[in-house]
């Protein structure tokens, strides 16, 4: 290995809610991945460091954290993309409680699943026959355009109406929603109209597109949204609704 | 920890910032206009006087500033009308672009016209 | 931001819409016919056409404006709900009141 081998200059955040950035000398590989730098840092030159990861090729959503400023997933950006002069700051995802270093406690991003009625209710039993499902139907197109979330928190770090609005449910909740709204199966209904449209609900979405912007499954939750803006209206003006 | 500010430069992010910033204008400046208008009150001959004042260069400077926000406001508002009551259209960042465009354009004319 | 808030807020916008246009011709209109003060009271004094039209334009600008700076001090200040909600009906009130006596100063004969 060359003596000179280039170099970058990492700071990592260090801490929980308080704390710093930390810089570190990591050299510099080909084809290196922000995740690459961070499990360099924690083997390497301080195994005090705390984040997480766990496929590191791209599928679980695990690894995501602030990089430069922008909430994304560290196992699938190259360092060459984002570093600055050879320098790039890491930080936990946004919009979380820090528990230690980068990693965030992820409770508040799943309760907020929960409150926005994120679960399929079933409406049949085995005794029933299947549902058939035409899969080019406006509703199934609008649920599969929805369904690929695999909970990762990007959209909910990016978002601004989250970070302005503790009680927001933010994009991922709401997104999930759309999507089992759209389920012919679902028998969620007139609850989840009611979770979706109440205290913290969709209407609080000023259309920012950040989610859809950032979201590394290329989901667009904004677009989700805005069919729950229309769910919501006409259930509220039929009389469906009860705000 | 603080924010960092490097995402927030979407343009989408910068419309609906400029959205908010133009709606806060114009709620500052409504009671003003208002009030203004009240000096009819007062009989024509005040507010000839007030209308003779908003000839001034200046004035009129201002005058075109906010026509830029409220176009701007307005634009950018329809354009959220139709995204939240009407089907999905990709090609949002477009339409800000376009909207704040036109506003810009009309206030120009407007300018171009007064000054 | 209630759903029902939130529906005031889209319904007295998209009322706006072609008021504001209106609004925005008439302006251009007067200006270029460099109307005086006497002109523009001699079209709106007794005019129950101008009433009507500013009438609802104030109170969907008062409305729709209170619901903005609502929502902007629930996001942008630390004042609750409670506060904000309050702060921005005074707010509504005032825009209210001085727009009508405003209207009510060019269109009562």
């Amino acid at each position: 290995m060359s003596e000179t081998s280039p170099e970058l200059t990492v700071s990592l955040w260090r801490g929980a809610q308080q704390g710093r950035y930390v810089a570190y000398k990591v050299p510099m590989r080909a084809s290196q991945t922000v995740l690459d730098v961070v499990t360099f840092v924690q083997r390497h030159l301080d195994p005090t460091l705390a984040y997480r990861f766990a496929c590191r090729v791209g599928v679980c959503g695990s690894c995501a954290m602030t990089v430069n400023g922008r909430p994304r997933w560290t196992c699938r950006t190259h360092v060459s993309k984002v570093s600055k002069g050879g320098r790039i700051e890491i930080g936990p995802l946004e919009n979380l409680p820090v528990i230690k270093d980068l990693a965030t406690d992820m409770r508040p991003f799943f309760e907020k699943w929960q409150q926005a009625e994120g679960s399929f209710v079933p409406s049949k039993t085995r005794h029933d026959p299947i549902e058939t499902i035409a899969p080019g139907s406006a509703a199934r197109m609008a649920a599969d355009a929805a369904i690929e979330c695999i909970n990762c928190g990007v959209c909910y770090a990016a978002c601004d109406t989250v970070r302005w609005d503790a009680s927001y449910l933010g994009p991922a909740a709401l997104n999930r929603a759309w999507s089992l709204v759209n389920d012919q199966r679902d028998a969620g209904g007139a609850v989840r109209l009611r979770a979706i449209a109440g205290s913290g609900g969709c209407q609080l979405c000023h259309s920012h597109q950040s989610c859809q912007e950032y979201c590394p499954q290329s989901l667009n939750p904004t677009r989700s949204i805005a069919g729950l803006k229309r769910r919501a209206t006409r259930a509220y003006l039929s009389g469906e609704l009860k705000a | 920890m603080t924010a960092r500010l490097q995402h927030r430069t979407g343009v989408l992010w910068i419309a609906a910032l400029v959205h908010r910033l133009s709606g806060l204008a114009l709620a500052i400046f409504l009671p003003v206009h208002f009030l203004t208008l009240g000096l009819a009150i007062g009989g024509e001959a005040r507010l000839d006087s007030f209308l003779r004042w908003t000839d001034a260069p200046l004035v009129q400077l201002s005058e075109g500033g906010l026509l830029f926000f409220l176009l701007l406001h307005l634009l950018g508002g329809l354009r959220l009308l139709v995204l939240e009551n009407l089907d999905w259209h990709d090609g949002q960042k477009q339409l800000a672009t376009l909207a704040a465009a036109v506003s810009a354009v009309v206030a120009f004319i407007f300018l171009a016209r007064a000054l | 931001m209630s759903l029902p808030l939130y529906l005031w807020q889209r319904l007295t916008a998209a009322v706006m819409a072609p008021l504001v246009l209106v609004h925005v011709a008439v302006i251009f209109y007067a200006s270029r016919k460099g109307l005086s003060a006497g002109d523009i009271l001699g079209r709106t004094r007794g005019s129950l056409m101008w009433a009507s039209f500013y009438g609802a334009f104030v109170a969907a600008a008062a409305l729709h404006a209170a619901i903005g700076v609502r929502n902007v001090l629930i996001e942008w200040s630390p004042l609750g709900e409670g506060r904000a909600g309050m702060f921005s009906t005074l707010f509504g009130l005032l825009l209210l009141v001085l727009g009508l006596r405003a209207v009510a100063a060019v269109v009562l004969p």
